[in-house]
């Protein structure tokens, strides 16, 4: 291992871990204001849907509209059994097995 | 059972859809970085000290092209902000931890482990001891995968039994979950639109932080608003 590249990892994990601590230090043990705790309280499912719906309908770098793609037509179902079981092993499985079944037709 | 192996089974168990997910992902990553000229150790060292797997992806691409010390470390710092608005969501249910253990369990926040801690800790049946198994049960199914991928075995065949989707079906199943009212699916309708048009906009992926802050900001707003005038249409009507 070079210098360089240690000094690079121990860069890499400062900036990443310090984002990831700074709110445990600073609003962890307190009192918030109530407008930050409803705006906080929002933040999962827009960072939940955030994350997942580009993954399901776009593709490439830069990325582009894709709708026809199996991550698509496997979230429909996914989704109706999560909705209906609220069971999360039970859609994981189930998602890769509508995954497995929607690679085949593309 | 003893309560520490309760807490140990608890959090493994909570744990295994993230780590299902993580093996084809830490083994694609190991075989990448290997091509890359990453030795197991560099590899080791790495996920070890960073543990974030898309900043991982690029900081090895980026290495491969010859880019610069300081312009991959400043790309994983706008790669992993993100982990900033989830470590505040989190840090709300911590209220008599020590920071100690906060700051072990920061270390530990990925996307999934978060959306999986944040479920659990919502029901009220979760505390920071099984977080804390749980983040750590992920971080080494991660070294270890991406170690393995870093001796040249992809061991499993692209596409094999769907695992590819067990991340995106466990975000499926967890964003179900925050539907508890009509102010969750609001925003996540919002958030999800925005994140779409943004990514297609802009490079990179800052459009997840501009689009789940702009989303939970107009549904906060919003609700104020409702709140602020059905107490004054009371008030008109008594």
């Amino acid at each position: 291992m070079t210098n360089e590249y240690i000094l690079m990892v121990i860069g890499m994990g400062l900036v990443t871990f310090i984002p990831r601590w700074a709110p445990f230090f600073f609003l962890s043990n307190r009192k918030l204001p109530e407008w930050l705790v409803e705006w906080l309280d929002l933040i999962p499912a827009a960072i939940l849907s955030a994350l997942l719906l580009p993954a399901l309908i776009t593709t490439g770098d830069p990325r582009r509209l894709m709708l026809m793609q199996p991550e698509l037509l496997a979230a429909i179902p996914t989704f109706i059994f999560a909705l209906k079981t609220r069971s999360l092993g039970g859609t994981v499985v189930v998602g890769m097995f509508m995954y497995w079944l929607s690679c085949k037709l593309f | 059972m003893s309560k520490l192996k309760t807490i140990i089974f608890d959090g493994v168990a909570a744990a295994w859809p993230i780590c299902l997910g993580y093996i084809p992902i830490g083994l694609a990553f190991g075989v990448l970085a290997q091509k890359a000229g990453l030795g197991p150790l560099e590899i080791f060292f790495m996920s070890l000290l960073v543990f974030a797997g898309s900043s991982q992806f690029i900081a090895v691409s980026m290495l491969d092209c010859g880019a610069a010390l300081t312009s991959i470390i400043l790309t994983t710092f706008t790669v992993n902000l993100r982990h900033l608005l989830m470590s505040s969501a989190l840090a709300v249910y911590f209220t008599k931890s020590s920071r100690k253990k906060l700051s072990l369990l920061a270390y530990g926040v990925t996307d999934e482990s978060f959306a999986v801690n944040y479920s659990r800790l919502k029901t009220g049946k979760w505390d920071i001891e099984r977080s804390l198994v749980l983040n750590h049960s992920a971080n080494m199914i991660w070294i270890i995968s991406t170690v393995a991928g870093g001796f040249g075995g992809q061991f499993i065949p692209a596409g094999a039994f769907g695992i590819d989707y067990a991340l995106p079906a466990m975000f499926i199943c967890l964003l179900v979950f925050q539907f508890n009212g009509r102010k969750y699916l609001f925003v996540a309708m919002l958030a999800g639109a925005l994140a779409v048009l943004l990514s297609l906009a802009l490079p990179g992926n800052m459009y997840v932080v501009m689009a789940s802050m702009l989303a939970a900001t107009c549904g906060t707003v919003l609700k104020r608003f409702f709140e602020k005038s059905s107490v004054k249409r009371k008030v008109n009507d008594q």
